[in-house]
């Protein structure tokens, strides 16, 4: 079974993100793999582990980002594919999608595609679903568990972390399934991965590969624009300290918040 | 041609999701601004015909419902085929929905087969030359973005929860109920509900108007306790940090912060929380917010408005008699 897991580039958690001249930017923070996506790809190494088959990593971003691809070797990935190409540059989920449906078309034999459930920094949640109607595919997105997978029968159930509590649904393969961060704990890169991954190519996959239409792709496939991005205003005022035994506390606080009318 | 505003209903098991009548409100606003020929609700489900006055009393002029036994609960297939069957035939300028899971599943998926943009996630909505430009939170909120896809029909919105005014329910309103055809047959659909595992008497963390949230300080899964008592005397959901999932005192499904849920409650009250970036990202559009901690420099104390520095588990359990006492529970 051919088991894909889409990756994305992103700044650290912990960077403190900033705005410069209207770009975003991290600091010295280190770029990682999104941390999402971490769920996803121990996923992908599981149902690899259990049904045998490969799991390949990809990304879609700039020459940097085949380090993402590297940690997914070493996570214990057989292989990444890098999709980069300047013409790439400005997509929005819409682009996005198409690309990452066309790189998993021309592998022609995927059966599951993993994602995370949303990239730290465009916070979007659109892609995986994208993906999955590009392709025609059901989106399970949001799983935090997949009870069974039947690569014979091609049918897997899934249960879904939503608002009210856990859905539980079956549906056929191929699909797309979006991961929250219950499914699983990611596991550490080994030693031997680590050893695999700095020796390992990853190849580069441009858009005339993936045979795109020029059309559909980065900024002119695009639908969104973005004209502006800045920091949140800051909160008003200093904390104000309440003091006093535990009862007297509580006395006050809870003046405090009536008079706020927040409760 | 006047602009068409529509704004999708997400029901479970017969009950409106609170973001729903938030979008139909701020539909009804943008339908003033952009010169609209009014709000149209769409309403699919089993039986949800009785829901339609109530959208029509929060500010829809017309609901288009469709009731059948394929649409019973939300599957992305199923709505998303019909929601773009429905928008190719009646060209709306504006979807809007709440930016619930199923929202943004749904917005996600009809951009796809109507090749336009699908802003998620919105927290402000303002009119410019005829197009909608929205304000996103980026970076876990650490930013915000002002998007728009202005050359692209129809613009497709999901408001977060919260963010918009809900519109008080005026019972004399009339409008429309047009019912309308399922798109696909149950054959076509892949995807089959066969449970749900729904927490009973839970708050939605999304919907809470109040959070009461425990963190490391907490010690342990007992130690949530006090917090749970706090939060269902006021009526509240339960949150957590990381630190206090990951360390496995509470299901992930309580997890406030980047890598958990996104929340903006009237009142936040944070119970042994230091406040770390990832969680001040989860948390800090919340109106007003109490932070109860140890350490007088726990950087929790730059966001909140009240801070007690002290042991929480005298301070929460005095807060509960004194709300109990004040409520009277």
């Amino acid at each position: 079974m051919h088991i894909v897991v889409c990756v994305k580039q992103t700044p650290d958690s912990a960077a403190k993100i900033g705005v410069e001249n209207g770009h975003v930017t991290w600091g010295d923070a280190s770029l990682v793999v999104n941390p999402w996506d971490e769920y996803a790809i121990e996923e992908a190494i599981r149902l690899k582990e259990k049904h045998g088959g490969k799991a390949t990593a990809i990304s879609m971003g700039p020459e940097s980002a085949k380090e993402a691809l590297k940690t997914c070797i070493a996570m214990g990935c057989d292989e990444g594919i890098l999709i980069s190409d300047p013409a790439l540059k400005g997509s929005d989920a819409l682009a996005t999608s198409y690309t990452l449906a066309k790189a998993i078309e021309k592998m022609g034999d995927v059966e599951v595609v993993l994602f995370g459930r949303q990239a730290i920094d465009g916070d979007t949640s659109l892609v995986p679903v994208g993906v999955a109607r590009r392709l025609g595919w059901p989106p399970l997105t949001y799983t935090s568990k997949i009870a069974e997978l039947d690569p014979a029968a091609k049918t897997i159930k899934a249960e879904r972390l939503l608002e009210q509590g856990r859905q539980i649904v079956t549906s056929k393969l191929p699909a797309v399934v979006g991961t929250v961060k219950d499914i699983n704990e990611p596991r550490y890169p080994s030693f031997m991965g680590i050893r695999k991954a700095a020796k390992a190519a990853i190849p580069t996959w441009t858009a005339a590969d993936l045979g795109c239409d020029p059309a559909k792709i980065g900024a002119a496939g695009s639908a969104m624009r973005w004209p502006s991005v800045y920091p949140p205003p800051a909160r008003e005022g200093a904390v104000e300290l309440i003091e006093g035994a535990p009862e007297e506390i509580a006395a006050k606080l809870a003046d405090k918040l009536i008079a706020d009318k927040v409760i | 041609m006047p602009n068409k505003i529509w704004v999708f209903i997400e029901q479970f098991k017969g009950a409106i999701a609170q973001a729903s009548l938030e979008a139909v409100g701020a539909a009804r606003k943008l339908n003033s601004e952009m010169g609209g020929s009014g709000v149209t609700a769409l309403l699919f489900g089993q039986g949800v015909q009785s829901l339609a006055q109530d959208v029509i009393a929060h500010g829809a002029d017309e609901v288009l419902l469709a009731d059948d036994a394929t649409l019973d609960d939300f599957r992305a297939e199923a709505y998303g085929a019909l929601l773009v069957k429905l928008a190719q035939q009646h060209k709306p300028e504006v979807i809007l929905a709440g930016a619930t899971t199923r929202g943004r599943d749904l917005l996600g998926l009809v951009a796809v087969d109507l090749n336009s943009g699908s802003i998620a996630d919105a927290i402000g909505l303002k009119v410019v030359n005829g197009a909608i430009h929205a304000t996103r939170p980026v970076y876990a909120g650490k930013l915000l973005s002002d998007v728009t896809c202005d050359e692209h029909h129809p613009q497709l919105v999901s408001l977060r929860p919260r963010a918009f005014p809900k519109p008080e329910p005026d019972a004399s309103r009339n409008g429309a109920i047009t019912p309308v055809s399922a798109a696909l047959a149950e054959e076509a659909i892949p995807t089959k509900i066969v449970d749900y595992a729904v927490e009973q008497g839970q708050v939605s963390l999304a919907d809470a108007k109040i959070i009461v949230s425990g963190g490391r300080g907490v010690g342990g899964p007992e130690g949530f306790a006090p917090v749970r008592d706090l939060a269902q005397t006021l009526g509240g959901a339960l949150g957590a940090s990381r630190a206090a999932v990951d360390a496995g005192w509470i299901p992930y499904a309580h997890q406030v912060g980047q890598t958990g849920k996104t929340v903006s409650p009237d009142l936040y009250i944070a119970c042994g929380i230091s406040g770390a970036i990832q969680h001040q990202a989860g948390m800090r559009s919340a109106k007003v917010i109490v932070a109860i901690n140890k350490d007088a420099e726990a950087p929790i104390f730059k966001l909140a408005r009240y801070g007690v520095v002290g042991d929480l588990f005298k301070i929460v359990p005095a807060l509960s008699a004194e709300f109990k006492k004040r409520l009277g529970k």
